[in-house]
């Protein structure tokens, strides 16, 4: 017999997976927005993610909503306990969406928009990294309650977590650009991606070393035995994806450095799996004490399993339409 | 004590504006979506300008909606969390995979064509595009569908059992809980209103040319579009909502009973109050303008059918009268003038005055906004009809409140009001612009900012999401 729960558990992980792996980048050209030059540049960065932008934050929502469904007690307790920064989150998320049309209507405000598009994502991707440290750090429980306070989120290490994220949204976003697009702008992204790619590191070198500080269940995953067998090839994935990622970044098929951002992306998660597996609110309950009841598992497994196939499929067609570099012609 | 009133009533407050906020949109692009649909559909089907051009016109419009009806619409999938967790908790097991269908049903539908709706009629080729069209308003149907199912299931909840540990679970049928009892009425009445409501705006738009030009095809176009939606609507709508009121009689008297504004039981039939001001602390309204024994023959078909009032009702289980009353009656007078403008275009069109009666068109300018209103008003007779309670008779809205400390849910409620303002004031600005636009021949021709052109493929005329 299949545990349905830990079936659900990685349902819930593939879609955070595929938000930040899609949402991630399109985020991180928000980030980075200031730095391209106006007009055409940034015409040409907003318009490389125009057309996915919704379909990728429509990821954020299944993960939401698909841990109310399926862990509704993880979901009840994690939602309070992180209330400023995920409010903060949903209205960096409201500027940067409407940005996508209003800074096309309103060309004397281009400007103000541009900088809410710059701001909301700052602000999303912060508060997205905040919100993982401040799950790593462990927050208080009572029952079936959070028990803690409104600012108890805050801390140097959910700070750190939250700047890592930013970082690593940009570098996705700088390698998107470096994909998509040519000319001036693909250079000025190799140039950015080059720094990015040494902030990433250094930004999961910190994190990375300080996680097992923080709960000696981290802390024993990761230096005690057998645990260390997997923890020792970690850090040698890491170097060795960062290192293709440096080649690819200076010279290189254009579609590459996107690629392996991706696959160290990949490898942070998997590390973060290794930390808290198998609690949803780590250090406080586990995926069991949380999940839903056979039958909604059930039910909700059938049209997943059809349907989440079928999504990937017309994502990809999406994509598909809109494939090769964005080309300034099309704005005359 | 005092403390935890507070945190409860401000996260209401934030909970009854995020979601109004939301619904505003939604209203609009399920209608405007159909709208577009049959717009492409004409165009395909007849290779008449004047469909195109339309289609282009109000797709600007759609793009601006949805992107707002999105992000208002994320805030609303975490607001049952961060504010309600308790409810979260104790009815996840029952409406979380209904949501959760929702976002895999509709919500990747949505936003997956969207794209190609938008920008990509150069890259797929007409009839693709259509089909992608067709994929966002079916998205935005079947949106309506699953959300409508759970509103439904709070409202006349069944199907479920109650589980040890407090918590709502499924009982063996799905259909039970889906299809529950008010959820046929709601979904049909919501649905309409919604089409409804885009109509009255694309008429409005349409009547607004036409004052500064009748000959304008396009407006010509939309207008006598519109007018028969509304003709052929109005009328369906106001007998769906009357099922929906008598359905809403048998599971929720007691919302009904302040719909009516019947504070005292009624036992040899029971009037219809017109107007009248309730006043709940005497348990009576106040200079009431009514029929008499009109509310029992609508609600029972009998005009000396006695009818309990809210003194049957326990104290503590009443919903407030006033806002109910009140909420009910802004509705139905809309649903009323709806109908009348719909009879009017009915003349017009007899007397061939359609295009040429300046006071129809002022009338159908004036009505623009009415969908809108009778679709807030609707929603906060339903909702606050609903209360004390979130999930009807069983959890109160009091005991499903998130563990937050009252300055939170303050901040957290005025950063709310002063984004929606500005950001949402905006958007509507920008709608308002394209709208004081008229329907142009040439509209195809117009240059566009494009998303996404590869190079080599030929420039033709485009469907964008805007121009520059």
């Amino acid at each position: 017999m299949i545990d349905l729960t830990i079936v659900w558990a990685f349902v819930i992980a593939f879609a955070v997976a595929a938000y930040v792996v899609m949402d991630g980048f399109d985020l991180g050209i928000g980030i980075l927005f200031p730095r391209f030059k106006v007009g055409t540049e940034r015409d040409m960065a907003m318009n490389s993610i125009a057309p996915v932008w919704d379909g990728n934050e429509t990821w954020l929502v299944m993960g939401g909503g698909g841990l109310l469904a399926a862990f509704p007690l993880a979901y009840a307790i994690v939602l309070p306990a992180l209330y400023a920064p995920l409010i903060a989150m949903l209205l960096g998320l409201v500027f940067r969406g409407v940005a996508f049309e209003f800074r096309w209507r309103d060309p004397g405000h281009r400007g103000f928009w541009d900088l809410a598009f710059c701001a909301g994502s700052v602000m999303a991707g912060l508060s997205q990294g905040v919100v993982l440290g401040a799950l790593l750090q462990g927050i208080a429980v009572e029952g079936r309650a959070y028990a803690g306070g409104w600012w108890d989120w805050l801390t140097p290490f959910s700070l750190a977590t939250g700047i890592s994220v930013v970082i690593g949204y940009a570098l996705l976003g700088a390698t998107w650009l470096i994909w998509k697009t040519e000319g001036p702008l693909h250079e000025q992204a190799r140039s950015m991606a080059r720094h990015l790619l040494i902030g990433l590191l250094i930004a999961i070198a910190v994190v990375s070393a300080w996680t097992p500080f923080l709960e000696a269940q981290y802390y024993r995953r990761w230096f005690e035995w057998p645990g260390v067998l997997a923890a020792a090839q970690m850090p040698l994935a890491v170097t060795i994806a960062a290192f293709f990622a440096w080649r690819a970044i200076a010279k290189g098929r254009d579609w590459m450095p996107f690629l392996l951002a991706l696959v160290l992306f990949g490898l942070t998660m998997v590390g973060l799996g290794i930390s808290i597996w198998p609690d949803v609110v780590p250090g406080a309950v586990t995926i069991w004490e949380a999940a839903a009841p056979e039958r909604s598992q059930v039910f909700m497994l059938i049209g997943a399993g059809v349907l989440i196939p079928i999504i990937l499929a017309y994502t990809v067609w999406a994509y598909w339409v809109f494939r090769g570099k964005v080309d300034e012609a099309g704005y005359h | 004590m005092f403390e935890s009133f507070d945190a409860l009533l401000l996260a209401r407050l934030q909970f009854a504006f995020t979601v109004s906020f939301h619904f505003i949109f939604p209203a609009f692009s399920i209608g405007l979506a159909s709208f577009l649909m049959v717009l492409e559909a004409l165009w395909l089907r007849t290779g008449k300008g004047v469909y195109a051009n339309l289609y282009r016109y109000w797709l600007k419009i759609f793009a601006i909606t949805f992107a707002m009806g999105v992000v208002s619409g994320i805030v609303m999938s975490y607001q049952f969390g961060t504010n309600w967790s308790v409810f979260s908790d104790k009815a996840g097991p029952v409406i979380g995979p209904l949501m959760a269908y929702e976002v895999l049903t509709a919500f990747f539908l949505e936003a997956g064509f969207l794209g190609v709706m938008l920008f990509g009629i150069n890259k797929v080729g007409a009839k693709l595009h259509f089909a992608a069209t067709c994929m966002v308003a079916l998205g935005t149907f079947i949106s309506a569908f699953w959300i409508l199912s759970v509103n439904s299931w709070m409202q006349t909840p069944t199907g479920f059992e109650m589980g040890a540990n407090g918590q709502f679970m499924p009982g063996p049928s799905w259909w039970e809980i889906i299809f529950n009892p008010s959820f046929p009425y709601r979904l049909v009445h919501t649905v309409t209103a919604a089409y409804l409501t885009t109509a009255f705006v694309v008429g409005a738009v349409g009547a607004w040319h036409l004052l500064r030009d009748r000959a304008n095809p396009g407006a010509r176009k939309m207008f006598s579009m519109a007018m028969w939606m509304a003709a052929i609507v109005a009328p369906i709508q106001i007998f769906v909502g009357d099922m929906h009121g008598l359905n809403t009689l048998e599971h929720q008297p007691a919302k009904v009973m302040a719909m009516e504004g019947h504070f005292k039981s009624y036992p040899s039939g029971a009037p219809l109050i017109l107007l009248g001001i309730p006043n709940s602390r005497e348990q009576r309204v106040d200079y009431a303008i009514e029929i008499p024994k009109g509310s029992s023959l609508i609600l029972k078909h009998d005009p000396n059918a006695p009818l309990a009032g809210l003194d049957t009702v326990a104290e503590e289980d009443r919903p407030p009268v006033g806002i109910v009353f009140w909420a009910f009656r802004i509705m139905v007078g809309m649903g009323f003038a709806m109908l009348g403008i719909g009879l009017w275009s009915l003349l017009a069109r007899a007397r061939r005055r359609l295009y040429d009666w300046p006071g129809l068109h002022r009338a159908a300018v004036l009505m623009g906004p009415s969908g809108f209103v009778a679709v807030i008003a609707g929603w906060i007779t339903t909702e606050v009809g609903r209360q004390p309670w979130v999930v009807h008779g069983l959890l109160r809205t009091a005991d499903a409140t998130a563990p937050l400390d009252a300055p939170a849910v303050a901040a957290s409620l005025i950063a709310f009001i002063v984004v929606y303002f500005a950001v949402f004031g905006a958007g509507t600005l920008y709608i308002l612009k394209l709208m004081r636009k008229a329907p142009e021949a040439h509209e195809d021709s117009v240059p566009v900012h494009g998303p996404v052109r590869t190079a080599g493929i030929t420039p033709a005329p485009a469907i964008e999401g805007g121009d520059q």
